[in-house]
């Protein structure tokens, strides 16, 4: 068996709005327009990446949120009706998809050898979490490819960022492990918003653009300053910079899914795609991906 | 005499262990058997509708309220699943829930009703009704927990409640589903050994217990606030003031702790309050209705130390205990007697957290939504010491360190400011009084930038000849409420 691989690492946001905003028919809401930017980035990337035909993808959700280690999907099939706790006007989507349950099972027990506590979660009645099937749906509308779906552990929350952020490097590390054992290739998706001050109120129209900006300019500027750290390479002075944003912005990548995928690239020193910026109830998000693969070839091709 | 809004209210665990994890654990099986007693006397009650407030159902724009007649569903915890799945159908109160959403409309937050098929009704909520409530006996109704809401806020949202249901003409039976103590273990644990995760946390719960067994209600809405730092409480203990809120802000009622257990770590408590008078709401909007002198005088009272007598009359060790059921010794009739120094009003504040006057003022005033502070030296709370001040047999002064004065003015400013429902990042002006501004500015003005420097308070600095006390800083410092 060849060596699997990671194709890629999308940090991939799940605002609801989103998948509302282009009216798929799983979703029971209906819109009108909204998040033009974000969504057409979502299909430029999803495009790209799909065109690399992964076999599998990888989510980490902050929406599954468990303090008992980090738990993994362990059925090969979820059927259910995701209603997001916050904006059920919004997204109430009907998901069926499949898991890829002998990866996650491999994750899970490497993730255990490096120390890390893990569940399997077996229960068909489970539903699965919102942020999961946003960002899935964003990527992959026809759901054709199994997923293996992450939970968010919450345990580091009591210490410190640094601690948590640590953790999630081991299990990026485990993961990799396990990527390359499966002989799969693998498309991680990092389902995190980047600043995360948001509105309290909500338009009469949702999807009414005048309202939407961002939350404010100390916001933006967090935003702009990771953003051009991730275009130019510089993952690593990112991920050195993280606690901090995480403070100043109460960033959701606390939950650890950016640093979970980039340590799961090795923290690459290649520089990122930026597909969309824009802001959601006055969130700061962006798409943007990593192309392990493509930058492999690249290096092996001109050195 | 008006008749009473509120028969009765509990505080529950909602931890689906309690439902469903049969005898694995002794502390799980005695919540689940005091569970049965604490329905038995809910169905007793006088009431129309039970009101339900989770800390586990989280809203972040405004307020939500359930308005979905026949919610059904099959609930899987997201943490506890391998537990197992919880089937229900709860009837929902439609009428009132328009009721409480105007209400809390009025008092300016974004409300919204939630009437669709498949919204997740929280784990804490569905566990309580399946142990309380299983049947529908009483119809249901649910206001959600804003995550970003602070003490006054709900408040609030309590006493709107409480406004709905006189104007809807319904007396409820009121849950709040919370925990007190809310730290996991974080790593797997043999059930059969579960443990509250810090003895700290314990010891706090302990003594929440203790004035919620006195029925003294208002009473642990002023200390919830310290314990939930000290004990990471369940949401900050939000649930409490919304609790304190929608019962009127007094500690007239009769409390009865039916137990008290540890849960994967966390403090799971059953109590009942049965009001002494009756609620009624409020006919405008009380925000500190007594003085934090009683959350002071409370916590600070020898009784309630280690090693005094506890809930369920056994000393408060210092380690945790023994999974084991609280007294079910009938409750009795606390009238609340206030505490010593307690006489204030709702404008002035003191606290024996800081220390005392030195004159006849208080520490702090409220007018509108700001907080006056009196100026504020180092001096420690309880103790003649002055950090930063050494003095010789005469009283003379023969060291003077700005730095440590600096610092612990600035401690008990936050703590004035914490005591009157504020915090030091909502102050807006500092007057700041040196003795010896050519030799102290430098360093004071390095210590201030610690604390002050994000903060965006306008400052004064002025050096005068002499403070009351041997002391070189003072602050008078005005703040936003």
């Amino acid at each position: 068996m060849a060596e699997g691989s990671i194709v890629a690492g999308v940090l991939a946001p799940h605002p609801p709005h989103l998948v509302y905003a282009s009216n798929p028919p799983q979703n029971e809401p209906k819109a009108e327009c909204g998040w033009e930017v974000l969504r057409w980035g979502y299909e430029r990337c999803s495009k790209d990446i799909l065109a690399q035909k992964p076999d599998v993808f990888l989510v980490h959700s902050p929406h599954w949120m468990t303090v008992i280690g980090h738990h993994f999907l362990g059925l090969p099939h979820f059927k259910g009706l995701s209603v997001d706790p916050i904006f059920p006007n919004l997204f109430r989507y009907h998901y069926e998809l499949n898991v890829d349950v002998d990866l996650s099972l491999m994750i899970a027990e490497e993730a255990k050898d490096l120390g890390l506590t893990t569940r399997i979660m077996r229960n068909p009645d489970f539903r699965i979490d919102y942020g999961t099937i946003t960002t899935c749906h964003l990527m992959n509308a026809a759901w054709d490819i199994p997923i293996v779906s992450i939970s968010s552990n919450n345990s580091p929350y009591y210490f410190s960022n640094e601690v948590g952020q640590q953790q999630m490097a081991v299990l990026g590390e485990a993961t990799r492990r396990a990527v390359e054992k499966s002989g799969k290739r693998a498309v991680l998706l990092a389902s995190n918003s980047m600043s995360h001050r948001h509105f309290v109120t909500e338009p009469e129209i949702p999807e009414d653009m005048s309202h939407e900006h961002v939350y404010h300019h100390g916001q933006y500027l967090w935003d702009m300053e990771l953003l051009k750290l991730m275009k130019a390479g510089k993952a690593r002075e990112m991920l050195d910079i993280l606690p901090e944003f995480i403070e100043m912005t109460v960033a959701e990548v606390k939950a650890g899914a950016l640093t979970w995928m980039l340590h799961a690239l090795g923290v690459p020193d290649y520089p990122a795609e930026v597909y969309a910026y824009g802001t959601v109830i006055g969130t700061g998000n962006a798409v943007v991906a990593w192309h392990h693969e493509q930058n492999r070839q690249e290096v092996a091709a001109h050195g | 005499m008006a008749e009473s809004i509120v028969s009765r209210a509990f505080i529950v665990s909602g931890m689906p262990h309690i439902l469903l994890g049969g005898d694995r654990s002794p502390g799980w099986k005695s919540l689940h058997d005091s569970y049965a007693q604490v329905r038995a006397d809910l169905e007793a009650c006088d009431a129309d509708l039970i009101l339900y407030f989770s800390t586990q159902w989280l809203s972040v724009i405004g307020y939500l309220f359930q308005a979905n007649p026949k919610p059904t569903w099959t609930l899987v915890d997201q943490e506890w699943h391998e537990l197992g799945s919880i089937p229900y159908e709860f009837a929902v109160d439609t009428e009132f829930a328009p009721f409480y959403a105007e209400e809390v409309k009025q008092a300016g937050h974004h409300t919204a009703l939630v009437n669709y098929h498949g919204f997740p009704i929280d784990t804490g909520t569905v566990v309580a009704q399946k142990l309380l409530n299983p049947d529908n006996r009483l119809p249901a109704a649910m206001v959600s927990c804003n995550m970003y809401s602070e003490k006054n806020e709900m408040l609030t949202i309590g006493q709107a409640g409480a406004r709905a249901l006189a104007k809807a003409g319904k007396k409820a039976v009121v849950v709040l589903v919370s925990n007190l103590s809310n730290r996991f273990h974080v790593k797997e644990i043999d059930p059969a050994q579960d443990c509250f995760s810090s003895a700290k946390d314990h010891e706090w719960n302990l003594k929440i217990l203790e004035l919620l067994g006195e029925g003294r209600m208002e009473d642990v809405g002023q200390c919830a606030r310290d314990a939930a730092r000290e004990a990471n409480g369940d949401m900050g203990f939000r649930g409490i003031w919304w609790l304190n809120g929608l019962l009127g802000q007094t500690n007239k009622f009769t409390g009865h702790v039916y137990d008290y257990q540890p849960v994967w770590g966390t403090g799971a408590a059953l109590v009942r309050l049965d009001p002494a008078a009756p609620v009624l709401p409020l006919a405008h909007l009380e925000l500190e209705s007594e003085s934090e002198v009683i959350e002071a005088a409370t916590l600070h009272d020898p009784k309630l130390k280690a090693g005094a007598t506890g809930v369920a009359g056994e000393p408060l060790s210092a380690q945790p205990a023994k999974p084991a059921a609280v007294s079910a010794a009938p409750p009795k009739l606390v009238v609340s007697a206030p505490p010593p120094k307690a006489k204030l009003t709702a404008d002035l504040i003191n606290t024996a957290k800081a220390p005392a006057p030195v004159g006849a003022y208080p520490h702090a005033r409220r007018e509108g939504d700001f907080l006056f502070l009196s100026g504020i030296g180092p001096r420690e709370a309880g103790t003649k010491e002055i950090p930063g001040v050494t003095l010789d047999e005469d009283g003379n002064v023969i060291a003077s360190d700005i730095v440590a004065q600096t610092q612990s003015v600035i401690r008990n400013v936050k703590t004035i400011l914490e005591a009157s429902g504020s915090s030091i990042d909502k102050v807006v002006d500092v007057q700041v009084f040196l003795t010896n501004m050519k030799r102290d500015f430098a360093a004071f003005n390095k210590v201030y930038a610690e604390t002050f420097g994000d903060i965006g308070a306008t400052r004064t600095t002025v050096e005068v000849l002499s403070l009351p006390t041997p002391i070189a800083v003072e602050f008078k410092v005005i703040a936003k409420v």
